[in-house]
């Protein structure tokens, strides 16, 4: 029999305001197996572990039941002050009488009568828990960043800087992502490409970092400290290893009509190209779509021009598998499309603009060489008009916006208001705006300067219509402020659209197991105190695939999860789970059916020699299940039709004591 | 503080437009896409924010609720899914219930008809039911 001692947490009001907590102590006294029962206001604090490791000593505890918060939230401080008690740290259970009871009821009788019933089953659950040891197993110094932007950058230098050896998959030809295509950076003006060039070139001249561009992650498998890894390296035809970069190819290839989506499509690249000259690395990749060789295979001309010999057009895509200990999504993000935006009429004039657009359009290295100029004709716009929250905050159709608010849009519009009005001074420049949002250091004087010394003119109000009409854009717009509707004759007009995560995100997050948010953004362990790591052990978090945020955020983000990873890599040795299945030799029948439900690929049949009865030996086939992999869901436990396979710490037997005493 | 009667009334155009006018981010797409913005002396964006307020009866007596042409430019624009052109539909209701006080009788419609407007009603009703 065990000796249980029973804590009770106030948790200040949030569980003693609609549950007794006096009660449940009380109550708690007289179940089988309990010896001690006490409430406290924070069992969580220095104070009430001390409690806790007293009782044990006083009344020579073994078994331990804390009625409390959520496991997820205390379970790892409560075990701490177990073993510090001497006691082993799987003698402890928590009855979960906030977020399931307090939290969620409002009558504190009922709330009371459930807290004693989930506390009932907890010591019910301890009365049968046995000491555990968790196995160890061995970390791969080894990391992955899946995304080649600006977190993936940082993240991947941050974590070489430690000393262990990284690698970056990046699906395009070049790793830079969003941020190699803007301008100039909010609230400083400096210019993108310098800030982020330098680093890219840090990348590939680090010993520690493996660029795998043009690469895709097709398979994970394994998990926490050994992930095996698929990649997918998409055939360039390009020998990456000779290709000097030169660029003559990009030159001479007649194939010149392909739109360049470095530039969004608004200007061509040839077939065979180096999307922008910084590109690192700088190699040259043939588009299968667009390339005459190898669509028709009459052609050849890059091959010949080509004095390093690199063109290969019988490239296959290859498959590399690599072992990680440690796994970062740095995804990033996209526009959304404007197309259900009709009201806009972004597909039916090319002069209305998203503002990532605007950004190439008004770069020095983009379709115009910088200056800005009207997609149409080529002239100078003279009248702008930018529409805010396009998309972003949008709750009417699930197809069209997003709810949430994207964050960055704000402060670019107003740098690009900014910026074109201290470029071209005879421009007129609309802003029409539902909030400004600013938080962010120097991010409101940005906003306030562009308005009061650039004079841009913010109209609180929204766009409804914009019509193309005789070369100019009929924009109709409400002035909230004013108490008028608004006709204003535009050249330009730019949408500040809503971003959201990369398509690629939810098939990575399949492979991964790790959680997403209705949005598609990587959910992360906890909103406030772990954001930047999964709940899955060993995936970790950087920028905007977790969510909306600008380079700042995002390099701190980045830089935070590198942080993690690295202590993730310096240990030798994980402490594995020890809530893992084990199979009963003696009744496992060798179905496999355990094999085949295991997500993990945790169990194996071997053939073993039993003595039987009459002192003959029989070999039989049984399940065993490898330790080290399982992850302990239980699924083999529910499959197995004759009982031999049990979860260690949720055995059958504990879950049905729990069930018995909840129905009691 | 609303009193009883506009409480009541409120309720009433609630109830009839299904519309929830707390989902209102006061964006103002509403009035920047109504074409009749400029013949209504209350706007879309009003119309939410009197009713959000209780405000009816100043909105039953105003001739706007007649000028709105019920094309659901509003409705389809609104990224909040508000819907203000329903809230409007459910004004003139409250004053068409009213005994007595139809907005204009049978007799009175051939001399306001219009050649280049179609009829509110109809297109209200084509724009209705052809979904």
């Amino acid at each position: 029999m065990q000796r249980i001692g029973v804590f009770v947490c106030h948790c200040g009001t949030n569980i003693a305001g609609t549950v007794d907590v006096k009660a449940v102590a009380e109550a708690l006294k007289n179940e089988p197996g309990v010896v001690f029962s006490t409430d406290y206001q924070y069992m969580c604090s220095q104070s009430g572990q001390n409690m806790i490791k007293e009782a044990v000593a006083e009344h020579r505890l073994t078994g331990i039941v804390v009625c409390s918060c959520s496991p997820r939230m205390h379970e790892a401080t409560f075990r701490k002050t177990a073993q510090a008690a001497g006691l082993n740290p799987y003698m402890v259970e928590i009855a979960n009488i906030r977020e399931q009871c307090s939290w969620v009821h409002k009558d504190m009788p009922i709330g009371t009568e459930k807290a004693v019933i989930l506390a009932k089953a907890a010591v019910a659950k301890v009365n049968l828990n046995a000491p555990l040891t968790p196995g160890e197993s061995p970390v791969t110094k080894r990391a992955l960043v899946i995304g080649g932007g600006i977190a993936g950058i940082q993240t991947a230098l941050d974590i070489a800087d430690a000393g262990f050896p990284v690698d970056i998959v990046e699906t395009k030809p070049t790793i830079g992502g969003k941020m190699a295509q803007l301008d100039k950076t909010f609230p400083t003006l400096d210019c993108a490409a310098c800030i982020l060039t330098p680093k890219m070139v840090d990348v590939a001249q680090n010993e520690k970092i493996r660029i795998f561009s043009y690469s895709e992650v097709t398979d994970v498998k394994g998990f926490v400290g050994n992930f095996d890894v698929t990649i997918k390296r998409k055939a360039r035809y390009v020998k990456e290893d000779v290709c000097t970069g030169c660029g003559l190819c990009t030159e001479k290839c007649p194939q010149k009509n392909v739109p360049n989506e470095f530039n969004l499509g608004m200007d061509n690249r040839r077939a065979i190209y180096i999307p922008f000259a910084q590109a690192v690395p700088k190699v040259a990749t043939i588009d299968p779509n667009y390339c005459t060789m190898l669509k028709t295979g009459k052609c050849g001309v890059c091959s010949k021009v080509c004095t390093a010999g690199a063109i290969d057009y019988s490239a296959k895509d290859e498959y590399i598998e690599e072992r990680y200990g440690a796994i970062v999504a740095a995804t990033g993000f996209n526009p959304i499309s404007m197309e259900k935006f009709d009201e806009f009429a972004y597909s039916q004039s090319k002069d209305v603009i998203t503002s990532l657009e605007l950004e190439r359009l008004m770069n020095a290295a983009g379709p115009t060489g910088g200056t800005l100029l009207r997609p149409s004709d080529g002239e100078h716009p003279h009248t702008i008009v930018f529409v805010q929250c396009v998309g972003s905050r949008c709750a009417a159709c699930e197809q069209k916006g997003k709810e949430y608010c994207s964050k960055i849009c704000c402060m670019y519009t107003a740098k690009h208001a900014m910026l074109i009005r201290d470029k071209y001074p005879d421009t007129d420049v609309y802003v029409f705006y539902i909030d400004v949002r600013t938080p962010g250091k120097n991010f409101d004087e940005f906003y306030r300067r562009a308005v009061e010394e650039y004079g841009v003119h913010y109209i609180k109000g929204m766009v409804g219509k914009v019509s193309p009409e005789g070369g100019k854009l009929k924009v109709q717009a409400s002035d909230l402020i004013y108490g008028k509707q608004l006709h204003i004759d535009a050249d330009l007009v730019v949408l500040a659209a809503a971003i959201e995560p990369d398509k690629s995100a939810r098939g990575l997050a399949t492979m991964l197991t790790a959680s997403m948010d209705t949005n598609d953004f990587f959910t992360e362990a906890h909103p406030k105190l772990r954001p930047v790591e999964s709940p899955t052990a060993g995936v970790f978090l950087s920028g905007t695939c977790q969510g909306p945020k600008d380079i700042p955020e995002t390099v701190a983000q980045a830089g935070a999860a590198a942080s993690k990873v690295i202590g993730l890599l310096a240990k030798d040795k994980l402490l594995g789970n020890p809530c893992v299945a084990h199979s009963d030799e003696m009744m496992c029948n060798g179905c496999s059916t355990c094999e085949k439900v295991c997500p993990y690929g945790a169990i194996t049949y071997q053939d073993k020699e039993f003595r039987m009865p009459d002192r003959t030996t029989k070999v039989r086939r049984i399940a065993v299940v490898n330790e080290a992999v399982c992850q302990g869901c239980g699924a083999c436990t529910v499959a197995c039709m004759s009982g031999a396979m049990d979860l260690r710490g949720f055995s059958s037997k504990q879950i049905m004591a729990e069930v018995d005493a909840i129905c009691k | 503080m609303q009193n009883k009667k506009s409480e009541n009334l409120k309720e009433q155009v609630l109830r009839m437009s299904g519309v929830n006018p707390s989902k209102c981010m006061r964006c103002g797409k509403c009035s920047g896409t109504c074409p009749s913005y400029d013949e209504m002396e209350y706007h879309p964006h009003q119309f939410v924010y009197m009713v959000e307020n209780g405000d009816i009866e100043t909105l039953m007596k105003s001739d706007s609720v007649y000028k709105c042409l019920s094309c659901f430019a509003c409705v389809d624009r609104c990224p909040r899914g508000v819907e203000p052109a329903k809230l409007v539909e459910a004004l003139r209701l409250c004053v068409i219930r009213q005994k007595g006080k139809n907005h204009m009788t049978a007799d009175d419609i051939p001399a306001v008809l219009d050649d280049e407007m179609p009829q509110q009603a109809l297109v209200s009703a084509m724009r209705k039911y052809s979904k």
